[in-house]
């Protein structure tokens, strides 16, 4: 402490007697409390014992947290209980000094930066701008690796999918799905035939394939030909967030995605009905081939799955 | 044999007073002049209030954060590379998934103790996040943000965006079904940003989605580059603390020039440190009996499945319900689309919400004219109009919590999906506009009710002779009569009273 702290505090220069109140327990009881907390130090060491031996035996892991937990918690208690019931209680009390300095001090310290750093600047101001535009140009070329390292440009690859004109759907083991594979009212998850497996074709191609009546069906005006005998295919992640658009209500003939119960009619052109879902899922154009496989027409004719601003 | 117990008691006395310690303390004085600084630090005063351990909470759930995590990093394997399962865990056997699911699957199952860390991790992260918000909501309604302490508001609240954030990263690391799910989100919000969206989804995730970058590069934000942060700003935070002293409420001897409590050392070291080993023994305990993220009964995430019910950790569902009761207004023309839909409810709302608590300090100091410095603490009843402005913004954010679960109160309530939806986007906006008159007009009441938080005592009604009745209140309870002693500083030393048998008399500790 300086000579100037000892002037504020005298008091603290000073002993205080054993005897004092400050320093007596708060508990009016000293003896059973510590009883109470050797019991609790007792149960708390030999829990924390046990855990050990859970641990060397392999016990289950619900043992092993019990014991752990019950040992720490039980020493725990027994340790704040001694802080608060049996330790000098106070209360004691420290000055608080202040942390602001002098009107010298500040301007002090402003003069060196104002005066001392800034003068040095002004009377160089090609050096500072030479040396502000190396940082400067540092500071951007150092964000090259955002543009070069971390990943490709997105580009156009936000707007197509791998669905081209005569692909096969295929379903998750790779079978192509022919004509007469669905029965009226059910639903199978499609991708285009070799991606079933690929990340891509999981995540950006995936296709909901429904089969709702026996007859070609259309969904929207100019959709003549895109639902042969009853099939409709719509993306399947949501224009939402993207998520899969995986639960079939055949009664209402809604799509309805999980995560935030956006919901599509399939047979409006998959229209959102309900939820924050602004755009309608892409509907995949079908057609049945000579040999009964169904096939896309051609890919989607509008990007899938959520927004993104260089969606036109 | 005398000599050696003569040389013992000469080297005993050779080392003074305070004997092996205080040899310690000499050496390391010597060279590192610790020991001046080193007493004003045990003499630190900690006030004695309940609602200062709630910091506390935060601060050891991390600890518990960080040492649970260090086991699970010896054993999780952040690669996306495809695996066939052969494990302990039979149902998933066969099953093709990535390492890091497979590993998260076998670090559960197949290492000792591993089920209990994960889950421990877990919900120390839990713990972690809720302690910061109750944290930040008694500094908020006592007042302990205002001038000096603002720039440790702000600190605090860096750090529960961080929390949350890497509560997020390290949510999606076992790459499940339903943390799956919670990444496919994640890349349609940073999607969804006007112009700039696609280029920073395509760096955050390498490429489109899913790609293999994405399990890895969160790896090495969650385990090392958010953490250090953290530890930076947590030891900021304390050193702040340290260095502008503790708020206090007022009572008796407190002033806004003086700090009254307990000292660190014992008492203040005592009681955090068995608060340490509750904090990590109540979250041992959940571990042990609260099954919390059950991966393997998700399954290994595939991008074309999903489940049903998904709700991400708790501190994240303000923005799942934001994104759920958000109208679909999207905005689309000139070739161009702004996802007004994903933008406004995950990036603009959030954005918003901590940035007005990030001024909040300042908006306070310029309405209420009032740049003085403060360290006593104000009642949240003495401030009406700042506890119902908290309030309200508290009960905002529930309800947004609450909305994330509209499919399953819509399940539970047996009502409509449309209904629960129209409620809950009415309810956002009511409920804070409700809340504030009833808070003002309780805190009114309480600043009228005097005695407040002491029991009632009986009115004892007598009769005088000339049949008159007067009520006279009994006095108060023994125990709620305020018994503190008027606080002392912290002795230097103590003085053996002369009951006891001492020694070595008084011990003086030389200056």
């Amino acid at each position: 402490m300086s000579e100037h702290d000892e002037i504020r505090t005298p008091v603290s220069l000073q002993g205080i007697s054993s005897d004092d109140p400050h320093l007596q327990p708060l508990s009016k009881n000293p003896q059973l409390v510590e009883r109470v907390i050797a019991a609790n130090f007792l149960l708390g060491l030999l829990l924390v014992a046990a855990f050990g031996a859970c641990y060397w035996v392999n016990a289950k892991p619900w043992t092993l947290g019990a014991t752990l937990g019950g040992g720490l918690f039980f020493l725990g208690v027994g340790l704040v209980a001694w802080g608060k019931y049996l330790m000098p209680r106070g209360p004691f009390v420290e000055e608080r000094h202040e942390l602001a300095t002098s009107t010298e001090d500040r301007n002090a310290l402003a003069a060196a930066i104002v005066e001392r750093g800034g003068g040095v600047v002004k009377r160089r101001k090609l050096l500072g701008g030479l040396l502000g535009g190396g940082v400067g140009i540092f500071t951007i070329v150092a964000m090259f690796p955002l543009l070069r390292s971390l990943g490709p440009l997105p580009k156009r690859t936000l707007d197509t999918t791998d669905w081209k004109k005569g692909t096969y759907l295929v379903d998750i083991t790779g079978r192509r799905v022919s004509v007469g594979d669905l029965a009226i009212g059910s639903i199978v998850t499609v991708y285009p035939e070799g991606l079933q497996n690929s990340d891509r074709g999981q995540a950006v191609d995936q296709t909901v394939l429904i089969r709702i009546s026996d007859e070609d069906f259309t969904t929207q005006k100019g959709r003549e030909t895109w639902g042969p005998a009853g099939y409709l295919a719509y993306s399947k992640l949501c224009t939402h967030l993207g998520c899969p658009v995986g639960l079939y209500e055949q009664e209402l003939q809604l799509l309805v995605c999980p995560c935030h119960q956006s919901m599509f009619n399939v047979t409006n052109g998959a229209l959102p009905q309900f939820g924050p879902a602004p755009r309608p899922l892409p509907q995949l154009p079908l057609y049945v081939d000579a040999s009964g496989y169904i096939r896309s027409q051609s890919g989607y004719k509008v990007p899938v799955g959520p927004g993104f601003w260089e969606r036109s | 044999m005398t000599d050696v117990i003569d040389t013992k008691r000469a080297k005993k006395q050779a080392l003074g007073p305070y004997g092996k310690v205080g040899h310690a303390i000499n050496e390391l004085d010597e060279r590192l002049g610790v020991a001046k600084g080193g007493r004003t630090f045990m003499d630190k005063i900690f006030p004695d209030h309940w609602s200062f351990m709630l910091g506390e909470i935060a601060l050891y759930s991390f600890v518990v954060l960080v040492v649970t995590g260090v086991f699970l990093t010896l054993y999780y394997i952040p690669s996306t590379d495809l695996v066939t399962y052969h494990g302990s865990y039979l149902p998933l056997d066969g099953q093709r998934m990535t390492e890091a699911y497979a590993s998260s699957v076998n670090l559960s199952f197949a290492v000792r103790g591993g089920l209990l860390m994960r889950q421990m991790h877990h919900w120390a992260c839990d713990i972690f996040v809720g302690s910061i918000v109750v944290h930040m909501a008694r500094i908020f309604f006592t007042g302990a943000f205002r001038k000096p302490r603002e720039l440790n508001w702000t600190i605090g609240l860096t750090l529960l965006i961080l929390a949350i954030a890497n509560g997020f990263l390290g949510y999606s690391l076992p790459d499940d079904l339903v943390s799956g799910t919670g990444i496919r989100i994640a890349y349609s919000i940073i999607l969804s940003i006007p112009l700039a969206g696609s280029y920073l989804a395509f760096w955050v995730f390498g490429g489109n989605y899913p790609g293999t970058a994405v399990i890895p590069r969160f790896f090495i934000l969650h385990v090392l580059i958010i953490p250090l942060i953290i530890i930076g700003l947590v030891g900021a935070h304390l050193f702040l603390l340290v260095r502008q002293k503790h708020t206090q409420f007022p009572g008796k001897g407190r002033t806004e020039k003086n700090v009254v409590g307990t000292p660190m050392f014992p008492v203040f070291i005592a009681k955090t440190t068995g608060f340490l080993f509750v904090t990590t023994g109540v979250i041992a305990l959940l571990g042990a009996f609260a099954q919390i993220n059950p991966i393997w009964q998700f399954g290994p995430y595939t991008a074309s499945r999903i489940s049903y019910a998904v709700q991400p950790d708790w501190y994240m569902g303000f923005l799942d319900g934001a994104l759920r009761i958000w109208p679909s207004w999207s905005f689309h023309s000139w070739g161009y689309t702004i996802p007004l839909e994903v933008f406004v409810p995950s990036v603009l709302l959030p954005g918003l919400i901590f940035n007005i608590a990030y001024v909040w300090p300042a908006i306070e100091r310029k309405f209420s004219k009032d740049n003085q410095l403060h360290n006593l603490l104000f009642r949240p009843s003495d401030r009406p109009k700042h506890t119902a402005a908290g309030v309200a913004s508290l009960v905002f954010v529930a309800m947004l919590f609450i909305a994330s679960s509209t499919d399953v109160l819509a399940n539970f309530f047996r009502l409509p999906l449309n209904e629960v939806l129209w409620a809950m986007r009415i309810l956002v906006i009511i409920s804070p506009l409700i809340a504030y008159p009833i808070t003002w007009k309780i805190c009114k009441e309480i600043q009228a009710v005097q005695g407040g938080g002491k029991r009632k005592t009986a009115n004892i009604v007598s009769r005088t002779t000339e049949g008159e009745y007067v009520a006279v209140p009994a006095p108060a309870y023994a125990d709620d009569v305020h018994q503190e002693l008027e606080p002392t500083p912290v002795p230097r030393y103590i003085v053996e009273s002369d009951e006891h048998e001492t020694t070595t008399g008084v011990r003086v500790a030389e200056r």
